[in-house]
């Protein structure tokens, strides 16, 4: 078979194509940095007069965002001249590098993994601790004798990877085990069923997420739920090897600019408010959540936005501020833990930008200025009860 | 017609052969699976990982979540199926007027064919999941004569990315496929590129492209899929999977109904791509 006998010498067709490609790529603009509007420091004049905000959360919406949805529901960012927009994270959105890029103007992202960005060369900033206790538990079946991190030694451990495991290493190395030959370590999936059918004897939970789906599955043994007695909670908090997670990261380069530093500071103050609204409003925020587009069961929800508030409140020296010396542990178990792949979080300290209290101070300011309670010191956590599959 | 009907059956009668084997599977094997060694070989197949036909249908008709005015699982699945189906098919599209238009390209010019062949084929080694963030930052930074990128079309770029190629490929070898005689014939008869195109390369590639596109449909389905998983953009059906599977510790079924929906998606599309085959008959035998 002979292919295109008739071969093209006219020079002048490819450059019509260049041309055309040329045209093509012209009428495609690129916006300048900062969610797609103009940039006077985090956005531009919306229709309503309202600066324009993009807020990059790490997954979809859920109870764990509650205070920034309720902010936009309850119109605290309006209030403030803000018009927020909330984008969802997904499997593969790093929010921490969108908000390096310019694609946000804001991001929520735990603390470790977004030092290790920052190490690595993005922009960013902690502007304000929400998170002010970790969330992430090692949960075991009460029978199988695993109270501590030294019970972990010859077990089955269930962790995630991805940076979010170094909690539970650091637990480990610091009880004596060496997680690389006296622990079998196994990669866990998003849900439970592998603590469950016993195929690991000890999972990585968060508090408001997969700790509730056990509590949310039957018992086959007793055909009830499963009951928090049924097992054993190994909370990093009390270990003392617990990360700071959740927090809002603005971008470092930005800083500098006047109008971003107080767009950052409006945008604190509207968000911690929206928290503040969570912690006294739970079943409203909870139809916030489920109104938001969250699907995960109105229980489970419930349950999520009441745990978050314990990871938030009471915070005695003002909401979002970041307090030293948690840290200074978190900075310390990113350079010494030692993961499964024998890697840390950080190689280096990281240097005096990576977080200010600046921002964070003057919205509390203002907060109490506005008579909001940003202290939550009578705060008092509910009981909420789970219903079969989140229900 | 006769074979269409039958063709019909056989589909129907294969997905009933799979409910029975799922079915057939819960029964028989143990419900902690078979494992040789550590190695586990069969699944789990207690409620817990494989729940019943019956139970992942009943589903379907359970409200979303359990507030007043929620929509059934069942229509959010359905939803969520059409969403994405008209992304995959946006997609498809897209991929198909860039692989033909890329073919004809490689067609006319021996150079552009030698020089990106190679990429068209290197663009399928990298993974998806490393384009889609890439593709999804450009949401807010690019504008089309004013319109500004919204996440769903970067959805649809993705999953053109992967519908383009068999149709790249397919219509290449369909253009370059009429025997020589045929060609000299028309350069005998001093026929033009274009009418040699139009009259001869383009009816004989049909044979090729059918099926290129029909591959193109799994992809440009599969692509979307994924991409949702990927950027999480809302509103399709690989949210939707995600989604349901964060509570799917206790009772998966819920998991599995928008994992039907994605099944049924993919018939759907492939079955409108065959409609192509009908209007597309009259070429079919050119080339046998």
């Amino acid at each position: 078979m002979s292919r295109r006998p008739m071969l093209s010498r006219r020079p002048l067709r490819v450059f019509a194509v260049a041309a055309a490609l040329a045209v093509s790529v012209a009428a495609c603009t690129t916006t300048p940095e900062g969610g797609g509007s103009d940039t006077s420091g985090g956005g531009g004049a919306a229709a309503g007069g309202n600066q324009k905000v993009t807020l990059q959360l790490q997954w979809f919406v859920q109870g764990q965002f509650a205070g920034y949805l309720a902010a936009v529901d309850q119109g605290f960012y309006t209030d403030q001249g803000l018009d927020v927009e909330i984008k969802e994270g997904g499997v593969d959105i790093v929010p921490q590098t969108v908000l390096a890029q310019g694609q946000a103007d804001y991001a929520i992202a735990w603390v470790p993994k977004a030092l290790a960005s920052r190490e690595q060369g993005a922009g960013i900033t902690d502007v304000a601790q929400v998170f002010q206790r970790s969330g992430t538990y090692q949960v075991s079946f009460a029978d199988s004798g695993i109270a501590s991190p030294a019970d972990l030694r010859g077990k089955k451990v269930g962790n995630w990877g991805f940076g979010n495991e170094f909690e539970l290493f650091a637990g480990m190395t610091g009880a004596g085990i060496t997680p690389a030959t006296d622990v079998t370590l196994v990669q866990q999936q998003f849900d439970m069923q592998a603590l469950l059918s016993g195929e690991i004897d000890a999972a990585q939970a968060m508090s408001y997420n997969e700790y509730a789906q056990v509590l949310e599955a039957t018992n086959p043994d007793t055909g009830q739920l499963y009951q928090p007695s049924d097992f054993t909670v190994i909370d990093w908090n009390d270990v003392g090897t617990a990360m700071l997670q959740d927090a809002i990261w603005a971008n470092t380069e930005r800083l500098s600019d006047p109008a971003y530093q107080e767009t950052t500071v409006k945008f604190i103050a509207a968000s911690l408010k929206g928290w503040a609204y969570c912690r006294d409003n739970l079943e409203s925020c909870r139809d916030i959540v489920v109104k938001a587009g969250s699907t995960l069961g109105a229980s489970h929800q419930l349950w999520q936005i009441n745990e978050v508030n314990k990871l938030i409140w009471p915070a005695p020296s003002g909401a979002g501020l970041i307090d030293q010396a948690a840290w200074d542990r978190t900075v310390q178990v990113a350079r010494t833990a030692v993961n499964a792949d024998g890697q840390t979080v950080l190689t280096q300290d990281p240097d005096p930008e990576a977080f200010s209290n600046e921002y964070v101070q003057q919205a509390l300011d203002l907060l109490k200025a506005d008579g909001v309670d940003v202290v939550g010191s009578s705060y008092q956590p509910t009981e909420v009860t789970l219903n079969p599959g989140g229900a | 017609m006769g074979g269409r009907w039958r063709s019909a059956l056989m589909t129907a009668a294969g997905f009933v052969l799979l409910v029975l084997l799922w079915e057939l599977a819960k029964l028989v094997l143990p419900d902690a699976g078979v494992s040789v060694g550590d190695t586990r070989v069969l699944p789990r197949t207690d409620d817990a990982a494989m729940p019943h036909v019956w139970t992942v249908l009943a589903q379907l008709g359970r409200p979303e979540v359990a507030v007043p005015g929620a929509r059934l699982v069942g229509v959010a699945v359905a939803a969520a199926a059409l969403f994405t189906l008209g992304l995959a098919l946006g997609g498809l599209v897209l991929g198909a007027v860039l692989g033909m238009v890329l073919a004809l390209v490689m067609l006319r010019f021996e150079l552009v064919e030698r020089a990106a062949l190679p990429y068209v084929v290197l663009s399928q080694t990298v993974p998806l999941i490393a384009i889609a963030p890439l593709v999804a930052g450009w949401g807010g930074k690019i504008a089309i004569l004013g319109w500004s990128w919204q996440p769903w079309a970067s959805v649809m770029v993705i999953s053109s990315y992967l519908a383009f190629f068999p149709v790249a490929v397919g219509m290449l070898r369909g253009l370059s496929s009429p025997i020589r005689a045929d060609v000299e014939l028309f350069r005998a008869m001093a026929a033009g590129w274009w009418t040699t195109l139009l009259r001869l390369r383009l009816p004989a590639s049909v044979p090729h492209l059918l099926p290129a596109l029909r591959l193109a449909t799994a992809a440009a389905v599969v692509g979307a899929i994924v991409a949702e998983i990927s950027t999480g953009t809302r509103g399709g059906i690989g949210r939707l999977i995600i989604e349901y599977a964060q509570s799917a510790t206790g009772d998966p079924s819920r998991m599995y109904a928008a994992i039907l929906g994605a099944a049924v998606l993919g018939l759907v599309a492939a079955g409108a791509v065959g409609l192509l085959d009908v209007g597309l008959r009259r070429y079919r035998g050119s080339v046998r």
